[in-house]
Parts: structure tokens; sequence; C-alpha cells
């Protein structure tokens, strides 16, 4: 780890205002950042960190009845809290990947740092969330631009998350076997218009919706709908836990596990 | 052979009061006082010639106090291998010099260049960064076919990167081929033993210390062998004579093998302690543990099994390519071939087993002795080889292994592969494994799983091996540059509580505790007045460290022999002061008594005499109560078990899940049978994860892709089932005086095979044509290997 300063501001505008320093980097829970300082593969002049910004904390209902996750809440508060209010969130939630982890980790760092194996951007995605930042709301579908990338603009402060809540939903995540992130992942969500399927940990893209499928499950909220739905393996990440056709294959498998257990 | 109050009994580990707690104390917890600290500058590339290595700047950072480099080295000797193993051809193997600090190329990723030594770590790190050398990286040497018969070396003098071509036995070669050619029934089988990464919880940790008054040296450092350590940095790499050397291995964090062995790091804080008259001490980052810790394993192999229409074995013969890395660690020459050639005919009495093993050079970490070391790769071959062939001809497979058993009245038996097993009883072992298995109830097992979408599977596994390797007459003849005893000295303090001296050092194996309750139950003594020592070279009379299942056979039998020379003191002490004859003497339950008659004297009142001795015959008995032994086994130790598995495969995804698990060893004696059931639990998620999820992987260009948690997998308590473990079915070992046996790497050992025989099973009952996948199992592989089908 390289020296650094760390601030921890009290509240956005000061968070943002830490922010616009040369070399400030933001610091949600730390579970990507930190290993990352440790290996030495980065060296942030200063930490913001955003832990002490109370008003980023929290979860709860607005008017349209979007569940609203400040963006500073973690993993293990969005699993206790959402899981009789939305079930399949508090499920992707508390499955991510230890207690360690979801006692620290948060959805606005997770979303920052868009992991193409990561949970949340399916969840996010699949949900037609809405990202809440110190500067504007940008829709899910505009949000996420592939591996590790986003529309953030530099300093730019997840501060919300407004997830619309579905009628069903689901996450099936296949973990890869060392890092237990997603090997494939797939958050399924029915809604009154109708369904949308995200894919987390397949594509070199990073997250993706799987609209066949969507339009598949539209029509026929069920398993059988999906026969004969495959995704293209091109595109798909190979690394030493899967190949490209494998990892196609477990999308349809995922996708058909989470709409047979949506609740 | 010690009586039954104490030996037997389920004591608690008495060490695990401090691990628990936080208290104890690894060579990190050592502080001393002005030390300074060391970082290594390793290679990122796997092959390259180092053209210059500028320190300028980096010498003259805050707090940089010197900075080495291998033209320091260049001078003192090399890290030997222990064993020397001649080619097939009579020729030596090729030992090139393993130096302390790379010398003009670097051989790995990771392989040390430079070290830089400063105030703090940080800035030691930071001067790390600042050196620049200039490295013209080559092709990397990876695959071991292409670099037998590539132009890309990884050693410039070694043009074949062959280190040895072995056969054993080389007599017997013409024999099994001839056998072969002539058999009913040939089934062969290729097969890679996946490569490992030991991964102690504990990191390697070394710290120098240097008395520029007295010319001493002392080495805390995390060793499973501090006696081997230091005798191979005084004879071979630095020439600091044994005396004036301590090296002290405090509380180690797992070694599974990884610490056995001497690292150029030791000797690199030594030399930076002498030159800067002050401490230093060096922790390995857990990536420096990935790429430079001795991996395991890594082994490619052809085994053919030749039997007749009945399924009678005839023959086995194999060819192995066993990666020996980029620099011969010191057991790695050993472990492919005298740990793994020897094990070749299994618990069975075929006649004919020839093995080949070509050790090839690669420019990856060194692979040494991983737990099992050899017999896991034996044991993977043979009852791999042998489930193929039971389905090749519609044998069960039990019936198959139970059909060339060697039987109880046919010890000892001499294998074809050259060892003697002095006792066993495989029939009975496995009748046991089908008992507590309830492999009859297999079948409805497999329909439920059927029901719920799963293929069930069931596997086999009978295994033998060999632990405590000995005696040093013989190793010597075949290669062996040391002996292999064990040392013990039993000392009894006046007040009559013990402190037992011994050469094996435990870290994990509760030699703690166990070793206690053998002297105690010799003495009839509360075993906690008996403590024992380990781990400190200027405390112990002489060991040989801890690896290949040896410590209780091996060092529990020289510390009974000296149990038996204090006892044997005892009795004269005891028979002065009873006034009677040595002869009439009786010693039963900690009380030396005259034979018929009341007249008794306990343990503790010959202690303290023998440390005040008023009234003493000092002319014929020496004050003091203190013995030693050194042990020399007459052979090794042939713990042997049946083990069963079922698992389940998810059809759609892949996923193997271990569902039952049974394990039944034939371990001799045992002392502990909690502390023995707890070896075979760690055993066996060691090979089950090698079995299912962890691969060590190098890509071409020789790096080390599976670096961090992130990509290689390590067993979790979610990835193991409950264990049925027994070691009731015992045969005690013929030739030590416990009668025990090694359990401590059979886990790993039996557990591999029994898991790919089971996918293999479950994958056939599913109508797919899937003969063999090599390991790990991971759901990619698993199912990949359905849809070629």
């Amino acid at each position: 780890m390289y020296a650094f300063e760390i601030e921890t501001p009290g509240s956005i505008a000061d968070a943002a205002s830490a922010l616009g320093n040369e070399g400030a980097q933001a610091l949600g829970g730390g579970q990507t950042l930190i290993p990352t300082l440790k290996a030495r593969l980065a060296m942030p002049e200063k930490l913001v960190s955003l832990s002490g910004v109370s008003e980023m904390v929290g979860i709860c209902t607005d008017d349209q009845g979007r569940m609203c996750i400040g963006g500073a809440t973690t993993h293990a508060a969005v699993a206790a809290e959402t899981a009789s209010s939305f079930p399949g969130l508090s499920g992707m939630a508390g499955r991510i990947g230890d207690p360690a982890v979801r006692n620290r980790g948060t959805i606005g760092g997770s979303l920052a740092n868009n992991d193409p194996s990561a949970c949340y951007p399916a969840a996010a995605l699949g949900t037609g969330a809405t990202i809440v930042t110190n500067a504007r709301e940008i829709a899910a579908d505009d949000y996420f631009q592939g591996m590790f990338t986003t529309a953030l603009d530099e300093g730019e402060i997840i501060t919300e998350v407004k997830l619309p809540v579905p009628e069903k939903s689901n996450y099936q995540k296949f973990v890869q076997p060392a890092s237990r992130f997603a090997l494939v992942g797939v958050f399924v969500a029915k809604y009154a218009d109708g369904v949308r399927v995200a894919v987390t940990g397949a594509s070199e893209e990073g997250v993706f919706r799987w609209s066949e499928a969507e339009a598949a499950l539209s029509a026929d909220f069920s398993p059988a709908a999906l026969e004969g739905l495959s995704v293209p393996a091109d595109g798909m990440i190979a690394d030493l836990h899967g190949s490209p056709a494998y990892r196609a294959h477990l999308v349809g498998v995922m996708t058909g596990r989470a709409v047979a257990a949506a609740s | 052979m010690p009586k039954d109050n104490e030996v037997g009994q389920s004591t608690i580990r008495r060490e695990d009061i401090r691990f628990l707690m936080g208290l104890g104390k690894y060579t990190d917890d050592i502080s001393v006082q002005g030390e300074a600290h060391a970082c290594f500058v390793r290679s990122d590339v796997a092959n390259g010639v180092i053209k210059s290595i500028d320190t300028s700047a980096a010498v003259a950072m805050p707090g940089v106090q010197t900075i080495f480099t291998g033209d320091d080295f260049a001078e003192v000797g090399g890290n030997p291998a222990g064993w020397l193993i001649n080619s097939r051809d009579g020729e030596p193997m090729k030992e090139p010099k393993r130096p302390v600090l790379a010398h003009g190329k670097v051989r790995h990723v990771g392989d040390a260049y430079a070290a830089v030594i400063a105030d703090t770590f940080e800035q030691a790190q930071a001067a790390a960064e600042a050196i620049v050398a200039d490295i013209e990286e080559l092709p990397a040497v990876v695959d071991m076919a292409k670099a037998l018969s590539g132009s890309n070396y990884v050693h410039d003098e070694i043009a074949t990167n062959q280190c040895f071509d072995w056969g054993w036995i080389e007599d017997n070669r013409a024999a099994t081929d001839e056998a072969i050619r002539n058999a009913p029934h040939v089934t062969t089988l290729e097969l890679v033993n996946n490569r490992l990464v030991p991964n102690a919880m504990e990191p390697r940790a070394s710290t120098g210390v240097y008395d520029p008054g007295t010319g001493d040296y002392k080495l805390f450092t995390t060793s499973q062998n501090p006696h081997l350590t230091r005798l191979l940095i005084s004879a071979f790499v630095m020439g600091i004579p044994e005396n004036k050397l301590t090296v002290v291995a405090p509380d180690v964090g797992g070694g599974f093998g990884s610490k056995i062995y001497h690292y150029g790091e030791e000797a690199l804080v030594l030399a930076a302690a002498k030159r800067l008259g002050r401490p230093v001490r060096w922790v390995a980052q857990r990536t420096e543990s990935f790429l430079t810790d001795a991996h395991g394993r890594d082994h490619v192999t052809k085994i053919e099994l030749a039997c007749d229409n009945d399924g009678k074995f005839i023959a086995f013969r194999t060819e192995t390519m066993a990666n020996v890395g980029a620099y011969l660690s010191n057991f790695s020459t050993a472990t492919p071939t005298f740990l793994h050639g020897t094990l070749m005919a299994g618990n069975y009495t075929v006649p004919n087993v020839y093995v080949n093993v070509k050790a090839v050079f690669t420019n990856t970490a060194p692979v040494d002795a991983y737990r099992g070391a050899g017999r896991p790769e034996a044991t993977y071959s043979i009852e791999r080889v042998i489930d193929k062939a039971a389905r090749e001809l519609g044998m069960d497979p039990i019936e198959m292994r139970r059909k060339n058993f060697i039987k109880p009245d046919q010890y000892p038996y001499a294998s074809a592969a050259g060892l003697e097993y002095d006792t066993g009883n495989y029939d009975q072992l496995m009748d046991k494994m089908e008992q507590v298995a309830d492999v009859k109830g297999f079948a409805a097992r497999r329909a439920e799983s059927e029901k719920n979408g799963k293929l069930r599977g069931f596997g086999v596994n009978a295994y033998i091996e060999a632990c405590g390797i000995a005696p040093s007459n013989l190793v010597g003849i075949l290669g062996s540059r040391v002996g292999l005893y064990d040392a013990a000295t039993v000392r009894v303090n006046a007040t009559g509580n013990i402190s037992v001296m011994v050469g094996a050092h435990s870290h994990g194996q509760g030699h703690e505790t166990v070793f206690p309750q053998v002297v105690a139950d010799m003495l009839g003594i509360d075993p906690a007045s008996v403590d024992i020592v380990h781990g400190d070279t200027s405390k112990i009379p002489f060991g040989m460290g801890t690896y290949g299942s040896r410590s209780l056979a091996v060092c529990g039998s020289a510390m009974v022999r000296a149990t038996e020379k204090v006892i044997t003191k005892a009795t004269k002490i005891a028979a002065h002061m009873l006034e009677a004859g040595e002869a009439d003497i009786e010693f039963t339950d900690g009380n030396f008594t005259v034979k018929g008659t009341d007249k008794s004297v306990g343990f503790g009142d010959v202690a303290l005499k023998a440390y005040i001795p008023h009234q003493f015959p000092i002319e014929d008995i020496e004050p003091g109560l203190e013995e030693t032994a050194f042990y020399d086994p007459a052979n090794f130790t042939y713990p042997s078990g049946a083990y069963s598995c079922e698992v389940e495969v998810d059809p759609e995804t892949g996923k193997v899940t271990v569902e039952r698990f049974t394990a039944v060893d034939d371990f001799g004696n045992v002392i502990n049978p909690l502390i023995v059931t707890g070896q075979v639990h760690g055993g066996l998620a060691q090979g089950i994860g090698q079995a299912l999820i962890e691969n060590c992987a190098y890509d071409a260009e020789g790096q080390l892709i599976s670096a961090s948690y992130m990509d290689y997998a390590m067993p979790r308590a979610d990835d193991l089932p409950f264990y049925t473990v027994d070691h009731s079915c015992a045969t005690p070992c013929t030739h030590n005086p416990l009668g025990v046996k090694g359990c401590g790497e059979a886990g790993a050992i039996g557990s591999p095979p029994t898991i790919v025989n089971a996918v293999i099973d479950a994958l056939q009952s599913g109508g797919k044509d899937v003969t063999h996948i090599d390991m790990p199992l991971t759901p990619a592989r698993v199912w990949s290997a359905m849809n070629a089908s």
C-alpha cells in the first residue's frame, strides 16, 4: 500500500467537494479498492470515505413504491431490511461474498465499480433502477457501459439507488469456485408491463439484458418459455473457470432457475 | 508397549488453548530490537537474462541500509537437492545451482534477483520498486512435453530440460513389457495430477540475527525441519559452522510440505544481519507465497494395467513426466521417484511393475513434496486405471480390487515395486467400508437423486502408502544424502516433571498432546507433567523434522527408547533405595516395587534422589535422570485404507457435490483417536480440494494465472460433506515399539481417486460416455466432458 491521506466528510456536499481535489478517490465499503491498494495497483493521493455520510445510509420506499437505498448502505442491511418487501433483492444481497464483505460492502460502491462479475449490477439493470448521484439521476439502461465502466463522471457520487419493486423476482448465481463471484448471475424481475432479465458475470461487455428471454417471459412467465432460447457464446468471458460456451449455456440454466424460484 | 491408562484416549489438544486464544507465537510475532526489514525484488518474467541491475537510485532512498543482488552470493554455495537420482543409463541427474538470489538469469516469475534492507518495510518496498533491472525476456518453458523436445532452456547448460530419466525397477522393464504384450486385456489411461499451491495460513517468514561479539547467528524461521535448515545453511549454502548457528522454528501456521525446505530468503536475512550488524526480518506477502512456496504434484502420466479376463492383475506400467520447476527444491527428486514409483504395486499381488519417470525443468516455481508427496500420485494412477479396467471388463470395482488384494497370511509381502509391506488386512478394511458406508443402500439413494434431476455416483478406492521413510542404510544406497532417523531426549527434572526434547516439529499435528500421552503412559504419571520441546536446534539433540507422516513412528519411537533408558536407570536407583536387587524390582503405574513385597518407591521420589544423590551409589550410577535415543526405523510403516464416496452431479451445470464420504484407515495402534480423526479430516479436505477445485495454472508465457484466492479455489466448509471416519481395523506396525503407522497424509492420498471414480460413475449412470476427466473436476470441465460425449 502506498501512503495516502484520508478524509471522512459528514455530508454529500462535503464529500463532493473533497472529491474535487486532484488525485482524490472515493472509498465506499472498500471491498475492491482496499485489496487493490494493498497490492499497490492504485496510488490515490487522497481517499474520501463515504461511510460517514449518514444521509447516504438507509432504505425507504418512495411515493412510486420504489425501494430507495442510500448509496452507502451495506449489503447486510439490504439483505435484512428488504427480506419481506423485496425478497429477490434481499436474496441477492444476502449471498454476496461472505459476512465480512456484506457488512462492509455497499450498493453504491458495487455499482460505481461495475465489476463484470458483481451481483448488484444485475439487480440494478434487472429492475430498471434509477441511479441517483449528487448531480443527476441516471437510468440503469444508460448507466452500465461495459466492464468497470459507467456513466459516472469523475468525482460523481452515487447517493441513492431507486429500484422499482417487481411482482416477482429472483437472482440465481452460479459461483466461480475460487472467488465466489458470479460465474454467471441472472436477475429476473416480473412487472405488470413486462419482464426484465439481467445477466452478470458472463459477458466481456459487463452486465447485459437478455432481451429475447425478456420477450418470451413477458408472454409466458415460466421456465418452459425459455426452451430453444440461448445467448450466443461470442463475446462471453473465457477464463480459467469457464469457456464462453459454458457461460452462454449457464445463462439459460440460471434464467430458468430464477423464473422457477421467483417470488 | 505402553500400558493402556493414557494411550488410546481422545485427550483434547492442549496446544489449541493458545492457538484459539491468539496466544501462539509465530515467527512474525518475534520482534528483535533494532531489526531492519527486507523486501525482495522478484522477476515478473518467467525466463530472462539479467543484463544489468541498477540499484543506484534505490540505495539513496530514505531508510535504505543495503541492497543485495545475485553478485553478492556468486561465491557461496547453492541450495542442494537432498536425493541423488541416477538415470536409467546410469548418468547422475542434472543438478543446476540454486543460488540465494538469481544470478545471470531469472527462471520463474517470482524468482528473486535483489533484496533491499531498510529501516521499515515500507521503505524497503519503495526502494525495491526503484531498482531498475534490464532483463531480456526469453521464451518461457512451461509445458513439459514441449520442454523435453523444444529448443528453449531453463538452464542453458541443460539442453534437454531433463533432470533425469528414471526407471523403477529397471531390471523388471523387459518382463513387464513382455507381460503387457501377452496380456488378454490392457487398460490404458492418460491422466494429469494437477499442480497445487500449498497455501499454509501463515506465510513464510524469516528473521536473521548476528551477534558480532560472539560470531553467533540465529535464524527464526517458518520451518517444519529446523535441523535440516541449519545443516543446509552450514554445509552447503553459507558455510556457517553448525555450532555457530541456531535455527528456531516457533509456532508454525501450517506447512503441508512447503516448509520442509530451505529457501534463499533464510540465507539472505542471515547474510544481511551480518553485513549490517543488526537483525533483519522478512515476512512473505501472500502473492510471494503463491509465486515462491514450493508447489505440489504436477505429474502427467500414462498408465497401463494388464490383466486377465477375470480381472486378475498381470502388470502395471507407467510413464510419467514430473515437473520439478525451475530449480531443484530439497526433496523434489525423491518425491516423484522413491516416494512414488515404489508404491506403484498398490495393495495388490500384481507380479510385474515398471515405472518410468522423467523429471523436467520448467520456468515455473519449484515443485516438491506436498501432503502425501508421491503417494497421492501413485494411488491416483493405480486406482483410476483399476476403475477404468473394471468398467471395461464389466466387473464390480470392489470385487476386482478384492480379487487382487494381498491377503493377511502373505505378510511380510515383497511388492513388485520393491517394498516389503510388514502388515495389513485390506479385505477387512473393505468389509468395514462397505458396512459403515451402507453400500447396499446406494441404489435407493441413487433413485432418490434421480428423482431430483441429479446423477448420483459411487466411487471406491483402496490405497496403501509408505510413511516414515527409512532405513538410513537403504535410502543411502538409493541416493539419499541424509539419514532418516530421529532423536529425542527425555529429561526428568528433580521435581519429577519431564521435558522431552524432540526432533519432530509440531505445526498442527498435535505432538504437544500426543507425545506426552506416550511418555506418561510408560512412566505411569500424569500427562500434564510432561511437556515437549521442539523447534529449536540449541535445545534439541538432533532431528530430521516433520514430513511424510513420520513424527510418531520415527521420533515417537526415539522417545520411547529414551524413556525406556530412563526407566532402566530409575530402576537401578530404586533398587538402591529399596535395598533390593535390580532384577527384583517391578515398575508399574509409576511405582517401583520389590516383587512379592509391599516395599515400594514412587517415580517422583526416584527422580528427586537422582538429583539430590545423598546416600547414593555414586561409583555405580551417575546422578541425574536424562536419556537420549536416536531411532532409525527398520522399514517404512504402511498405512492402508478403503475409501468410498457418493457424489451428485447436476447435469445442467456440471456441478459436483460430495454427498457422503467414508474413510476407513488402518493406522496401526492409535494413541489419540481424536487427533487421528482430525488429521484424516484435514487430509480429506485437501484431497477433495485437489479433486474438485484446486488448480495451479500457468499460462504459456509462464505467468501464474491462479496467483490469488480470486482464481485459486480453496475448499471451504460448504464444499465438504460430513465424513464417516473409522480406524478400528488396525494391524499394528511390526517393527516400531508403538506399533503405529502414519496418519497425516492418508486423507489427501486416498480421496482424489475416490471422488473422480464416483463422478465417472455418476456420468455413466446418466448415459454419458465419459471415461476420464482430469482434475480438478470443476463444473466447467464436467459439463464440457458430458457434452463432448
